[in-house]
Formats: C-alpha cells, structure tokens, sequence
C-alpha cells in the first residue's frame, strides 16, 4: 500500500476520536466494582461488628492503605499511558501507602496490646486473606488491563504491574471490611503478599496485551 | 528543524479541534522525516532499508489510533519519536534480533540527506487481505481508491455512520493485526 493511500484513510478516521484513557479506566473500575462486590457479599461479606469496628483506628488505617494504594497506582498508570512518559519524580507516589503502614506499625508497638506482636502479624485469618485479595481483584484486574490497553505505554510490564496494584489495593479494601484483623503488622504481611501475586499476573499480562 | 517542530505541534493542537485539513498536513509532514530515521536505524543495526515503508506506515496508524495519548500542552515531536522508536524496535525485533536503537535517530534529521526513494509498504497491504470484507472493502475504497466517505457510502449501499464504523475498526484491526506478528 502507497503510504499516501494509507494517510488519505486516517484522515477521513479523523472525526473518530478517543476519549481520555482515565475515563476508561473509571468506567472499567465501575464496570468491575459490582462484580467484585457480589463476590465479596456471596462469599465472606462484612464482619459482624462492623458498626464498632469502625471507631477502631486500626480498622480504619486498613482502607487508608489499600486505597491510598490503590489511587496511587491508578496516579501513575494514567501517567504511563502516555508512550513518553518518564518514570522520574513519579514512583514516591508508591511511598504513599507504605508510608501510611510504617506509621500503623510504629502505633500498633506504641499502644498496649493483648496479643503478643508475633500474635498479631499472624492473625487467625491469613489464609483467608491470601486467597480472597486475588479473588476479590480478578474483575478490577481484568477491566484494567482492558481499558489501560487504549492508552499507549512503552512500558508494558511495568503498567501491567501498576495495574495489578491498583487491583489488589481494590480488592483489599472490599476484603478488608471482612477481616478481624486490624493489626498493621497483619496487613504488612499478609495483604501485601496477596498483593505481590496480583501484581505478578498483572505485569505477566501486562507484558502481553499492553504492547501497542 | 526547531521551527518544524513547532509547527506541528500547532497542527496537531488544532487537528485536536477538528481541522481536518490541519491534520492531513500533519500526517503529510511528518512521514519523509520517519521514512528518514527509519532508514537510518535499520542501517544502523545492520538491515536493509527496504523494510522502511512498513515502519513508516505501521507507525501512521499507532499515531493515529494513539493520538489522544498525546498531551496538549507538550510538544508533539517527543510522543511522535518515541512512537517511531517503538515501532523500529519491533520491527527488528521480528526479524528475531535484540536491539539497542538510540533515540538521537529520531531527533533530528542531517542536514543534505538524500530523500530516499518511496516505496510501497507490504506488511499492512498482506494484514488489508485478511480483515472481514465489509472492512476491507471500505478501507480500500477510501485509501487505495481515494473515494470519500459519502462516495464510499453510495458505491456500498450503506449509511455513512456505518461506513465510517467499518474504516475505524479496520484501521484499529490492521494494528492489532501487525502487533500480532511479534509474539
């Protein structure tokens, strides 16, 4: 084909035109969020003393993390949806979450517990939690991945990754509300192994369909 | 070469608000400058350049599929280069090399270079052949035979929404068709 020919074609798609990728991805995570939440409702649903529960600020920090997770991926995959977009000054956007735990952990050490610490970093329901994050993240991951694919990333793997954070921050924050525990050590520990593996799929994924 | 630059920025800035003409003169302008550094990087790696055209067309299409990842406040000739450079990477990357392509080929282009010798692509000619036919007919009534969408309409007998559906999907196919070549 002439490439003269093939100008003459994209000219006349030129009406045509694409919304923002961040609109796509809020209607994807809209498009996910009842699916997971099903999922969640069918299979564990919120703990029973979850109107007390929420004046613990343990139980609390939980939805800060996973969300301050959450939106800082989302921050920094929007970023990377543009093919030049460069990685420097935007990675401490990951700090957020971190940060916000390492600050839960110095509290839990600095008030009096009932449970010893390694008590509390293993908790009564860790595997419940490992299996439930990657299950409850499934739908967000998927829609991510889908609607990142209109953006236009050099860097597949790593949206892929970025992608599956955002994910597991997503599915942990319905998870969360389930979950008797609140310590942060349990979080650090659990949540973010639950996390790893869904950032695992998501970079593998990645790395397929978000080449473009 | 600055100047230039600027230039199209402008063109795509005001493509961006529906000035099709703009964005014709865009497309127009910036192809001898990718059909130059594709060249280029192609020589660089040890390749012929007659592979160049498929580059220059493959990465028409990402730009123009792609164009509302580029932002208006930026320069358009950073997003468009690191277009190209993907696209060269993968092109050479299909002939099953590891490559290292530097981004100085993009930036510029030397001063008193020859102007190549157009030739036609092939790779997106071969993926036009296997696109459902509505698509394909559509495509190549408006490109290789240069009708317009309304022209295209009345020889098809369809409306011209559905017409301009079938020219979008067939262009979104032909990419993911060439992107499918690399795994």
């Amino acid at each position: 084909m002439k490439t003269d020919d093939l100008i003459a074609s994209l000219v006349a798609d030129h009406p045509s035109r694409m919304q923002p990728v961040w609109l796509w991805l809020l209607a994807g995570i809209c498009a996910a969020l009842p699916l997971s939440a099903v999922l969640f409702m069918v299979s564990l649903g919120p703990r029973p003393d979850i109107a007390t529960a929420i004046y613990n600020p343990f139980f609390d920090l939980k939805f800060l993390v996973t969300l301050a997770l959450a939106s800082s991926a989302a921050a920094l995959s929007l970023h990377l949806s543009r093919p030049n977009a460069s990685l420097h000054g935007w990675m401490w956007l990951l700090a957020l979450p971190v940060g916000l735990l390492g600050i839960g952990i110095v509290a839990d050490f600095a008030v009096p517990q009932r449970v010893n610490w390694e008590g509390r970093l293993v908790g009564s329901n860790s595997m419940a939690c490992m299996s439930s994050i990657p299950l409850f993240s499934a739908p967000f991951l998927i829609a991510t991945l889908l609607m990142l694919r209109k953006g236009a990333t050099s860097h597949p793997m790593l949206l892929g990754a970025l992608a599956g954070l955002m994910s597991a921050g997503l599915g942990a924050t319905l998870y969360a509300s389930h979950c008797a525990d609140d310590s942060p050590l349990f979080v650090a520990t659990w949540y973010t192994l639950a996390a790893a593996f869904v950032t695992l799929i998501g970079a593998m994924a990645g790395r397929r369909v978000l080449r473009f | 070469m600055r100047g230039q630059e600027h230039e199209w920025t402008d063109l795509m800035r005001s493509a961006n608000a529906g000035d099709v003409t703009a964005y014709h003169r865009l497309l127009s302008a910036i192809t001898p400058v990718l059909r130059a550094s594709a060249r280029r990087g192609l020589l660089r790696a040890g390749q012929s350049p007659d592979q160049s055209e498929d580059i220059v067309q493959e990465t028409l299409l990402a730009v123009h599929l792609k164009r509302h990842t580029w932002d208006a406040n930026a320069p358009f000739a950073p997003w468009l280069f690191t277009i190209a450079r993907n696209k060269l990477i993968d092109a050479l990357r299909r002939r099953g090399r590891r490559v290292f392509v530097d981004i100085d080929d993009f930036t510029d282009v030397l001063p008193g270079e020859e102007a190549p010798e157009v030739t036609n692509g092939v790779d997106i000619e071969a993926h036009l052949k296997t696109l459902p036919q509505r698509q394909r007919d559509v495509l190549q009534s408006i490109s290789v035979d240069g009708l317009s969408i309304t022209e295209t309409a009345k020889k098809f007998e369809m409306k011209e929404g559905a017409v301009r559906v079938a020219l979008h999907r067939g262009l979104s196919t032909l990419a993911a068709r060439a992107r499918k070549d690399l795994i």
